[in-house]
């Protein structure tokens, strides 16, 4: 049903719009839904320079504790003010997020990385490996995901801890895990790619002409399956953002002394009411840092989108 | 229908087969013998750690402490809390009924938000509503539900002093004074899952419209001459909300997650509060067992997705 064209134009234009549009009313439109996602990636793209660069610019270290000012609103000295032990949120906020970023990304690359493996797997050698791959998948999806990540974070985080370090430890741990948890859109995606492209025309010749079925896969199939799965991968940035800030609000993702935006964000909640700007800060920059990914995967898709020929 | 049901139920028995394999693999597979406090406390002499080592079968092959735990699992010997000297199932039990009571009602709020607002914004898409509709469920699902909570604690707790942002369980009040604390003390934490869920809802629900919006036969209810009140509620929205139920059941692992971090935030004594004590207190079997339960939360409610979906789209069932 999701796939099925449309009867005609004018069946569209008639079942979705009351009257019929100008081509200039309808560009403008257009022009419009992706100035949305045009004002996220920009935005975005400032937060990502921020996060970068920032400490450059406000060479403030994060574990400076000073109690004679503790719990500060926000002032020139301090512009998103300071904590319970007088550190600098700005310094600690951009510290964190830089963290909280470089997760996303890399989670969203190990999800589409065994995604693709196995979708194009299952897609390409079909029958019993097929099969097989796909129960996995389907197994994966109904797993319960936090109460998962929180198990194999309670499980393996002392040993790994213990062999890279706190701080890189957990952010393998992390990374491995959520990516671990969210291949499987792209598994199914890459999969009913490979079904209907395999059988395509150009695939033929190149069958044709002799080439190995890696190179089918590879330079023929792949790159023409890659539209959706880049869409789902920009979301899976705001999802692996999301995971590893709920896991670091729980407590039990990375520790204290790494102030991600979610651990920020956990030590603030006791002290709501006389320091609100605290939480403030951290859960707008995720907010902000979500929606923005949000809004760009949205106007990917549009853009992207080979069943949207308006 | 009767086999349909059959079958859908052995699509699902053995998925919770492998959710438990996999549960227990990653135990098995976790250093330093989890199980095992009690043994390897150093305040238990040598011999006596190897007695009980001997006794709960540590030393045995992997698959043999499999199945061991699995038979006892179903036989509903869940163990014994470490750090609440009660049995898990008890403590289970407890709270399961809440993390229900919580996450229903947020549901309910979800579809009365995402069923409206959807198809209204589907019957004319880009129209004003619809721009508006869109941005804020955009808002809705890029809002993290523990910050969303904060904020609601911020604002009608602290600032407004209108809401409690402890849940409590044990309320002494009686008749429609125990409702209302009841309902008083549950509005932040329903509108926090609610207003998430409803969020992506939405979305679903717009788009599934908008694909059958455009299929031949309600072009030809349209030409019929039927009202077009009565061609989008009885030809278009019946058929868009089939794909919507595959879709709701797919995100209830994420319903499940939302729920852990709303009863963290505020205190609600349900199972996913229970899962993060356990995890700070180290108290194993109440971990694997909360896991466990949350999975096969997971898969029951998608068996009633599938059921559903058969039900709604009799074509699925005879297939």
């Amino acid at each position: 049903m999701a796939f099925s064209t449309p009867a005609s134009p004018s069946a569209e234009s008639i079942a979705l719009k009351r009257s019929p549009e100008s081509p200039l009313r309808e560009t403008w439109k257009r022009f419009r839904r992706h100035n949305m996602a045009a004002i996220s990636l920009s935005v975005l793209f400032a937060l990502i320079l921020l996060v970068v660069l920032g400490p450059v610019f406000w060479p403030v270290a994060i574990d400076n504790i000073d109690f004679s000012a503790r719990l500060q609103g926000p002032s020139l000295l301090h512009p998103f003010g300071t904590d319970d032990l007088g550190q600098d949120l700005l310094a600690r906020m951009l510290y964190g997020g830089r963290i909280s970023l470089a997760v996303g990304f890399a989670a969203m690359f190990t999800a589409i990385f065994i995604g693709v493996l196995i979708g194009s797997l299952a897609g390409m050698l079909g029958g019993l490996v097929d099969t097989a791959l796909m129960w996995l998948t389907d197994l994966f999806l109904s797993l319960p995901l936090l109460p998962l990540l929180l198990l194999l974070m309670y499980l393996f985080r002392d040993s790994l801890k213990a062999a890279f370090g706190p701080e890189v430890g957990v952010f393998i741990m992390i990374v491995v895990v959520i990516g671990g948890l969210s291949w499987m859109p792209v598994a199914r995606l890459v999969r009913a790619q490979f079904f209907s492209l395999r059988e395509k025309e150009f695939v033929e010749a190149a069958r044709a002409l002799g080439a190995s079925k890696a190179r089918q896969m590879l330079r023929h199939i792949l790159p023409n399956a890659l539209g959706p799965v880049i869409v789902t991968g920009t979301i899976d940035v705001a999802a692996a953002i999301l995971a590893e800030s709920t896991l670091s609000f729980l407590g039990l993702g990375f520790p204290p002394d790494v102030p991600t935006w979610g651990r920020i964000l956990f030590d603030s909640k006791d002290f709501l009411d006389i320091a609100p700007h605290w939480a403030m800060f951290p859960g707008l920059a995720i907010f902000l840092a979500v929606l923005t990914i949000n809004f760009i995967g949205d106007g990917l898709r549009d853009a992207l989108d080979p069943r949207r020929v308006l | 229908m009767v086999p349909f049901i059959l079958r859908r139920l052995s699509i699902a028995l053995p998925s919770l087969l492998g959710i438990s394999a996999v549960l227990f693999t990653i135990l098995a597979l976790a250093p330093g013998d989890p199980f095992a406090e009690l043994a390897n406390n150093p305040n238990v002499p040598a011999d006596v750690s190897a007695m009980l080592r001997l006794q709960f079968g540590l030393d045995d092959p992997v698959w043999q402490r499999y199945f061991r735990w699995l038979w006892a699992m179903l036989q509903g010997d869940w163990g014994f809390s470490f750090a609440s000297r009660i049995d898990v199932d008890t403590l289970i039990w407890q709270r399961v009924p809440v993390t229900l009571a919580v996450i229903g009602a947020s549901q309910v709020l979800a579809l009365a938000i995402a069923l409206p607002v959807g198809v209204i914004s589907a019957i004319k898409p880009y129209s004003r509503f619809d721009r508006i509709a869109s941005t804020l469920t955009f808002v809705g699902f890029s809002l993290p539900t523990f910050f969303s909570g904060l904020l609601l604690i911020m604002l009608f707790s602290i600032k407004l002093d209108w809401l409690p942002f402890v849940y409590r369980a044990d309320i002494s009040a009686t008749g429609a004074q125990w409702w209302w604390e009841q309902i008083r003390q549950s509005i932040m934490p329903v509108l926090v899952l609610g207003l998430f869920q409803g969020a992506s809802w939405t979305r679903y629900v717009r788009s599934s419209m908008l694909d059958v919006a455009r299929l031949d036969y309600v072009t030809t209810a349209r030409s019929k001459g039927l009202r077009e009140r009565v061609v989008i509620l009885k030809h278009v929205v019946r058929n868009a909300l089939i794909p919507v139920v595959t879709l709701v059941a797919l995100t209830m692992p994420h319903v499940f997650g939302g729920a852990i971090v709303t009863e963290q935030i505020f205190r609600i004594p349900g199972i996913g509060s229970l899962l993060i004590d356990a995890i700070l207190k180290n108290d194993t079997p109440v971990i694997m067992a909360v896991t466990f339960v949350f999975a096969c939360l997971v898969i029951t409610f998608n068996l009633i997705a599938d059921l559903l979906y058969g039900f709604l789209d009799p074509r699925i069932s005879f297939r």
